[in-house]
């Protein structure tokens, strides 16, 4: 077992992107020795591919309420897609089911071309409540996923270090996660999820409790991050925005039953910010396919206007 | 500080109160010792190894018992607690078990293991084991599930998944429960010592009453009080206060 960073394998994935400024991979290009190569990278099978995926379950009074309706979609290796849609569209639930922690109806998730069974460290999902362990140190949290598969001693230090310092939490290594601010926890749960080296990140709604300041931060820190390890990243929010300034590509889902509404390619060049205009520009082309979704969100939970298709019931889980 | 001299005079007052009652002789001697006749008694047994060996024995087969009790406890409550059948049937069945004291178990573990160690450990077990398994069926419910779930994810499954993260995020839940099931392997183990030559506290105390010495009785009663007191308030303080820590809790668990 290699104990030496050096011996760690050197085809670092470089993504050339002409869209990114220098200062993005920069000097610390020069530190990516520990990544794991990503595999089947110059394959044409999509690295995450959803087919036909229904999910549905029954509510309280017995009947059957449609959660997932056919969801189609095929990510490549390497691409940040982002998913938006109401709150209650089952986009939450569609990470858990590529986690594998839950079980669709019918329909595969695919990765790599090959049939997901259960739980596997090849796709992390980041938790909205993050599911950090508070028994543990903020080193011991990220060296968690090697420890369960048998790494050694040596190794698991070595890329915890690595890890914690590619989110700059070096100084935290033997803190408690209480002691930590919420972006800390944020970046504790990302550099945990790394640490397994994963092929796919999933990432659920992962900056929605945070203050505006520190989310820009943690965008600006994830899409370096993104760019260094070369990960496949799947990311869940309610925020058009959000998910234009970081995704690749956008996917909108319908209000109960989930369903792709549609897709929009971002092409603006990164990194983007918040307030640019062409972010806006594109901001308002999906918010206006989002707020129809929206309103008839509205109109279940509140019972108002038109009679809802399906009764709001009390989502298990 | 404060409170340290709070409890200083209030133990004073105790005494004294005792002395007075003593000395006022309402009670021939023998019936109602004064403190330093109880306090000779203690000496006197600590000095013949007496009281020594009687500590050892009990102190080794209520750890004995009570880690069985505390392994099998985990296991089973993590199995009620994870399964809706075995809540079902086997919960309500464990409630109504804990009215029964642990005594009762004597006769079944006579017949059982004859007049043995094995006797008293079954006794000791049956005492602590359904509060240890209830606490930590409570304590898999209370667990919030995103632990269950990250574990998972992380890769971790089976007993791994019990050790590294149900075990650790049920043991905020489970430290008063296993606190209780301590209190109780305690006390089932000295009223088992008391009903044999068993060499324990419990028969110390009981010779004490054979011999009408009634210093020695209390002397033991004073033993057994502050064993238990020490366990709780050194063992498993500290437990709290490091859980604690570790998880940021400021009030008590």
């Amino acid at each position: 077992m290699s104990t030496n960073a050096h011996n760690f394998p050197a085809q670092v994935p470089v993504r050339v992107d002409p869209r990114i400024p220098a200062r993005i991979g920069g000097a610390r290009g020069k530190t990516g020795l520990v990544v794991r190569p990503i595999r089947g990278v110059s394959t044409n099978v999509p690295k995450v591919g959803l087919s036909d995926i229904c999910l549905s379950y029954r509510t309280h009074s017995g009947e059957r309420l449609l959660a997932l309706d056919h969801i189609n979609l095929q990510v490549k290796a390497g691409e940040f897609l982002c998913i938006v849609g109401p709150s209650g569209c089952g986009k939450s639930t569609l990470l858990h089911l590529i986690a594998g922690l839950h079980q669709q109806t019918s329909g595969e998730v695919l990765i790599d071309g090959k049939r997901v069974q259960g739980p596997g460290t090849d796709r992390i999902l980041i938790f909205q409540e993050l599911g950090l362990f508070p028994w543990l140190t903020v080193g011991q949290n990220v060296e968690f996923g090697m420890k369960m598969k048998g790494i050694g001693k040596a190794e698991r230090e070595e890329k915890t270090r690595y890890y914690l310092r590619l989110v700059h939490l070096s100084q935290f290594k033997d803190s408690y996660i209480h002691q930590l601010s919420g972006g800390m926890r944020q970046r504790v749960a990302l550099a945990r999820a790394l640490a397994t080296e994963p092929d796919v990140l999933l990432m659920d709604e992962p900056f929605a409790a945070l203050d505006a300041q520190t989310r820009d931060l943690l965008h600006d820190e994830l899409e370096r991050i993104w760019f260094e390890t070369g990960r496949t990243i799947i990311f869940v929010t309610h925020n058009v925005r959000e998910a234009i300034r970081l995704g690749d590509r956008v996917a909108l889902l319908t209000f109960r039953p989930g369903r792709v509404k549609r897709e929009f390619p971002i092409d603006l060049p990164r990194p983007r910010v918040l307030e640019d205009t062409h972010v806006a520009h594109a901001a308002r082309e999906i918010l206006d396919e989002l707020r129809e979704e929206i309103n008839r969100s509205l109109e279940v939970e509140y019972n108002v206007g038109v009679k809802p298709r399906v009764e709001p019931a009390v989502e298990q889980r | 500080m404060k409170r340290a001299a709070r409890l200083i005079v209030f133990y004073a007052g105790l005494i004294a109160l005792w002395t007075l009652l003593a000395k006022l002789k309402i009670w021939p001697p023998y019936l109602f010792p004064t403190p330093w006749g109880v306090g000779e008694a203690l000496y006197a047994g600590f000095k013949d190894h007496s009281y020594w060996i009687a500590i050892a024995v009990s102190m080794r087969r209520v750890l004995i018992g009570y880690a069985i009790s505390v392994v099998l406890g985990m296991i089973l409550g993590l199995g009620v607690g994870s399964s809706k059948f075995l809540e079902e049937t086997m919960g309500g069945l464990l409630v109504s078990l804990q009215s029964l004291p642990s005594i009762c178990w004597w006769p079944l573990a006579l017949l059982w293991f004859g007049l043995s160690q094995n006797a008293i450990l079954f006794v000791v077990i049956m005492g602590s084991l359904l509060s240890v398994t209830l606490a930590m069926e409570d304590g898999r419910k209370q667990m919030p599930k995103i632990f269950g779930m990250a574990g998972r994810n992380l890769g971790a499954s089976g007993f791994q998944l019990f050790w590294h993260v149900l075990l650790p995020a049920s043991l905020p839940f489970i430290v008063s429960g296993l606190k209780q099931g301590w209190a109780f392997a305690w006390r089932s183990l000295i009223t088992a010592e008391m009903l044999y030559l068993s060499l324990g506290l419990g028969q110390v105390l009981m010779v004490g009453r054979d011999l009408n010495d009634m210093s020695a009785v209390i002397a033991v009663m004073v033993l057994i009080i502050a064993i238990g007191y020490v366990v709780d308030g050194v063992v498993f303080k500290s437990m709290e206060r490091h859980l604690q820590h570790k998880w940021g809790l400021t009030a008590s668990t």
